[in-house]
């Protein structure tokens, strides 16, 4: 049997040269005459060693990187189809520390499989949990998401299998299932990845969501900035369909649920769920005032299910190995594995699943490694462009929806980006309120007028201009976006907004005029 | 695409588009998108005929164009480059980068450089929070970039 050797199409591993990576190794293989297949595979989220190249021997994969399309030559030279030395090797895949201490549930064949072989994702379990679900009555398989205690993983963190029941509890005659895939959040990817490297878990998870509730169409809203995301879902959907997995039968049980992928047009508020369906059904993507929920009036007033990528990718794992198995990872209210995506100014960047309850310190000093320019860390900001940015005196936070809450912070999609103490956190501060200005849908006041006003404040404290002043009208004006907002956007803006300020007062001093020198 | 098409081809080539697509749920999104693709940026002689379609008004219509980032009103230049300038990439520079970007090129965000050849647009994330800063050139993804791989970047774009 030939040998295969696995280079990543992740978008990460893409920006990093991969395909010129293939490439290149397509072209020496052939020169060489060596018997080897080349399988592009999603990433197993060691980003900082991306383009990394696996070889699958007998022992186990072996992994190689960063290579570059200039390593090829003397990696192949060294061996490389059968595991061969070489100052890139990093030994077995699966030794590697950052993968070795993680539990990887939702992410379980990411970086694996082929993301496009069918055959691949049964091989790995996959289509396990949705046959479980056909032989189930739907309020089962209800109450198996909801005793797993999966929780939203777009950032609210609702209660995934009460959202299902109160839309199988709904009557009406067409119900759909949305899935969320308009990651927009800075510093998050783990949509992207899972979309990239493991389409059909989505695809599977989308299927049960629609047998529990009797649901018979499904969306998945992509941003457009993620056209690889767009192409594997879209792929990945027809062959569903064709293998019987998605259409008028569900695996043979005489359901009907299919999938249209959709993209989105570039606007960040469309992560919000009511202004995502809006825009699904062709309008502005303005947010909707709840009541009704989306679960009795959403997409075209019908019951809809809206949930995040990675909440409907770990529905199959639940459905398969049981709710005690998930609900017996993680602490306190917060149950299961969460991705957390490391990013920004650190030496070991990518995702790392993980059951909750890790402290924001062994995340990003013991997993990231501290930051990539070697200085000290500063600040990381926790949830995207939302969340909160926490000091160094707030490491000892553990990873937990409560926690985080506890702290004026909030997990959102995990992401965590880190800074290092170049960081100007009223320059930051000063962002929050222009990415809220460009992106605000413009519906209420307080995050269309505020955002703006925002900015300009914290420019008249960047200039020394009333100050002090200036820094009590900031913090009025972060108490009116967050409690006078209609959605997260307005609402979740003073969170970076404030923790700046309250934690790095510093930076918000005025830099004293420079008197004339001597 | 072909930036040289009368009113009347856009009419009949906008209607065509819709034709097809009109039967998807919530179809304006994905026909807008396919009209992009087709002329390169939503003409306003498109509007109308689409507006007639689907039975909206044109004020509906132009709402919606206008809400967008993606939808432009005026053709692009022959190459788009699209810098992210979210927090993850900020943290690794990303300012200093586009800035020294938009001194190469000599334009600022939006704009497009005289000679029709590369339009710069910001971007507020591509999921390579990773890899930062990161860019999108005419739809591929670049990472880790520092001043030599944009100033090659710049260079392809220029060639």
């Amino acid at each position: 049997m030939s040998v295969r050797i696995f280079v990543p199409q992740d978008a990460a591993a893409l920006a990093l040269g991969a395909d010129r990576v293939a490439k290149g190794l397509a072209r020496e293989i052939e020169t060489r005459g060596i018997d080897v297949t080349i399988v592009r595979n999603g990433s197993r989220g060691l980003h900082w060693l991306e383009p990394m190249v696996e070889v699958e021997t007998v022992e186990g994969r072996i992994a190689y990187g960063p290579v570059k399309a200039s390593d090829i030559s003397s990696l192949l030279d060294a061996g490389l189809a059968t595991g061969g030395n070489h100052p890139l090797c990093l030994g077995k895949t699966e030794d590697i520390p950052f993968l070795k201490n993680q539990t990887r549930l939702t992410f379980a064949r990411c970086g694996i499989v082929d993301p496009l072989s069918l055959e691949d994702y049964k091989a790995h379990d996959g289509l396990k949990g949705l046959a479980k679900a056909v032989a189930m009555a739907p309020a089962d398989v209800v109450a198996q998401v909801t005793e797993s205690g999966l929780r939203g993983r777009g950032g609210a963190g609702f209660p995934t299998g009460i959202k299902w029941k109160t839309v199988l509890d709904t009557a009406g005659d067409r119900k759909y299932i949305v899935c969320n895939a308009d990651e927009g959040d800075s510093g998050t990817f783990a949509d992207r990845m899972i979309m990239e490297g493991d389409p059909f878990v989505l695809i599977e998870g989308m299927a049960i969501a629609g047998l529990a509730t009797l649901a018979t169409k499904g969306f998945v809203y992509i941003r457009s900035e993620y056209p690889h995301a767009i192409a594997t879902m879209t792929e990945a959907v027809e062959t569903a369909r064709r293998a019987g997995i998605l259409g008028a039968s569900v695996m043979g049980s005489g359901r009907a649920f299919d999938i249209e992928i959709r993209s989105g047009a570039g606007a960040y508020v469309c992560g919000e769920e009511t202004a995502l369906l809006n825009s699904l059904e062709g309008k502005r993507g303005i947010v909707r005032a709840k009541p009704p929920l989306p679960a009795h009036k959403g997409l075209f007033n019908c019951p809809t299910v809206i949930n995040n990528v990675i909440s409907l990718a770990s529905v199959p794992i639940i459905m398969d190995k049981g709710a005690v198995f998930y609900k017996d990872f993680g602490m306190g209210r917060s149950r299961g594995t969460i991705p957390i995506q490391i990013a920004g100014n650190v030496k070991h960047g990518g995702l790392y699943e993980a059951a909750f309850g890790l402290t924001l310190g062994q995340i990003v000093d013991e997993i990231g490694g501290g930051t990539a320019s070697g200085r000290p860390v500063k600040a990381v900001q926790v949830g995207g462009p939302l969340g909160a940015y926490f000091p160094r005196a707030l490491f000892d936070t553990p990873f937990d929806y409560e926690a985080f809450a506890a702290k004026d912070g909030l997990i959102g999609h995990a992401g965590i980006t880190v800074f290092d103490d170049t960081a100007d956190m009223l320059k930051q501060a000063r962002f929050a309120m222009e990415f809220c200005a460009i992106e605000s849908c413009g519906k209420c006041t307080p995050c269309r007028i505020g955002s703006t006003r925002g900015v300009e404040t914290a420019d008249k404290i960047a200039q020394g201009i009333e100050p002090e002043k200036n820094l009590a009208l900031l913090a009025d004006l972060c108490n009116t976006m967050k409690f006078g907002s209609l959605c997260a956007l307005g609402g979740f803006t003073p969170y970076p907004v404030t923790s700046a300020m309250n934690h790095f007062p510093d930076d918000f001093r005025p830099v004293p005029l420079v008197e004339a020198a001597e | 695409m072909n930036l040289h098409v009368s009113s009347r081809d856009i009419g009949e080539r906008t209607l065509d588009i819709v034709s097809a697509m009109k039967s998807l749920e919530g179809p304006l999104l994905p026909i807008l998108h396919e009209i992009q693709a087709e002329f390169g940026y939503v003409p306003q002689e498109a509007l109308p005929v689409i507006a007639r379609e689907l039975n909206l008004s044109r004020a509906e219509v132009h709402g919606v164009v206008t809400f967008y980032h993606d939808y432009r009103d005026h053709p692009e230049g022959r190459h788009v480059l699209k810098l992210c300038r979210a927090e993850a990439c900020q943290s690794m520079g990303g300012d200093q980068l586009a800035e020294r970007v938009k001194s190469l090129l000599g334009i600022d965000f939006h704009q497009t450089t005289p000679d029709g050849a590369v339009t710069l647009e910001p971007v507020y994330c591509l999921g390579l929070c990773s890899t930062a800063p990161a860019a999108m050139l005419d739809g591929e993804v670049h990472g880790r970039l520092d001043a030599d791989a944009v100033r090659e970047l710049v260079a392809e774009v220029r060639a």
